[in-house]
């Protein structure tokens, strides 16, 4: 983590309730060890942070999913490294797709009812971080305390 | 809101996952070519897709994978003779490097090759 001065945090479908509290929970403890974060996702994904976060306090940049990939396509920007969020194939998609466009040092995390079996198929480089979690952000929240000191 | 979404599209399977919409494609053009993910299709959309990323031709239509984060993936089919041909064109730029860089290692090679008989055998 010592070189991810960029830090890029990429949610998935806001449906599972951990992802909102970790993605501020996680831009918080980024920010405050002086990196610069910025929040992609969907437009509702988007509403939930900004009503989450009205002020500000945590999330200073946030972007649009699918304008995010563009711009980095196009290297109008780019990140040191990148948390994708996924509890879906969907969300695994997305992360290859960063794999793949980016040289960013990339974070698989990894949770709802299927985490473990959505792990299994993560065969890109990524540092995976995985807990069965759903409503409770416990256990997804000490697994990242574990990578991110 | 994607340009693609505001084309005239056929929507042939939808909410699947990414693998089963790589075989369909597959499965179901008459010629299919692979792409990197982020390849530009129109005038803004970039594939999202694991690699190997499948784009499958069927007459005049283009068959691809079109992924929402809340909704999965879908395969549409767009009419469409230009974005045919830039998929051929670039699967033709693909061979071309694929053969130059060949060639080069071949000269590489070459060049490595002990030169005489002497320089093998002399001491």
């Amino acid at each position: 983590m010592d070189q991810c001065n960029t830090c890029l945090l990429m949610m998935g479908c806001p449906e599972v309730p951990v992802q909102m509290s970790i993605v501020l929970y996680l831009s918080n403890k980024l920010k405050k060890s002086g990196r610069d974060v910025t929040v992609a996702g969907t437009d509702a994904a988007l509403k939930l942070l900004k009503v989450s976060d009205i002020e500000g306090h945590y999330v200073e940049k946030a972007m649009d999913i699918d304008q995010c990939i563009a711009d980095i396509v196009e290297k109008k920007i780019n990140f040191d490294c990148c948390f994708a969020f996924m509890h879906s194939d969907a969300g695994l998609t997305y992360a290859a797709t960063m794999s793949a466009i980016s040289p960013a040092k990339l974070y698989a995390v990894i949770f709802g009812k299927n985490a473990e079996s959505l792990s299994d198929s993560v065969d890109f480089p990524a540092e995976k971080i995985v807990a069965k979690a759903v409503h409770n952000p416990v256990p997804l929240k000490s697994k990242i305390d574990r990578v991110i000191v | 809101m994607s340009c693609v979404e505001q084309m005239k599209y056929k929507l042939y399977l939808e909410r699947i996952s990414f693998k089963e919409a790589r075989d369909y494609i597959e499965k179901s053009s008459e010629e299919v070519y692979y792409v990197d993910p982020g390849y530009k299709i129109f005038k803004d959309y970039y594939i999202i897709g694991v690699p190997p990323v499948a784009m499958g031709v069927r007459g005049k239509e283009m068959l691809f994978t079109y992924v929402k984060p809340c909704h999965g993936t879908f395969v549409m089919g767009i009419d469409s003779e230009e974005e045919i041909a830039r998929l051929r064109e670039n699967e033709n730029e693909k061979m071309k490097r694929s053969l130059k860089k060949g060639a080069m290692e071949d000269k590489k090679r070459l060049q490595q090759l002990p030169v005489s008989f002497n320089e093998i055998y002399g001491n």
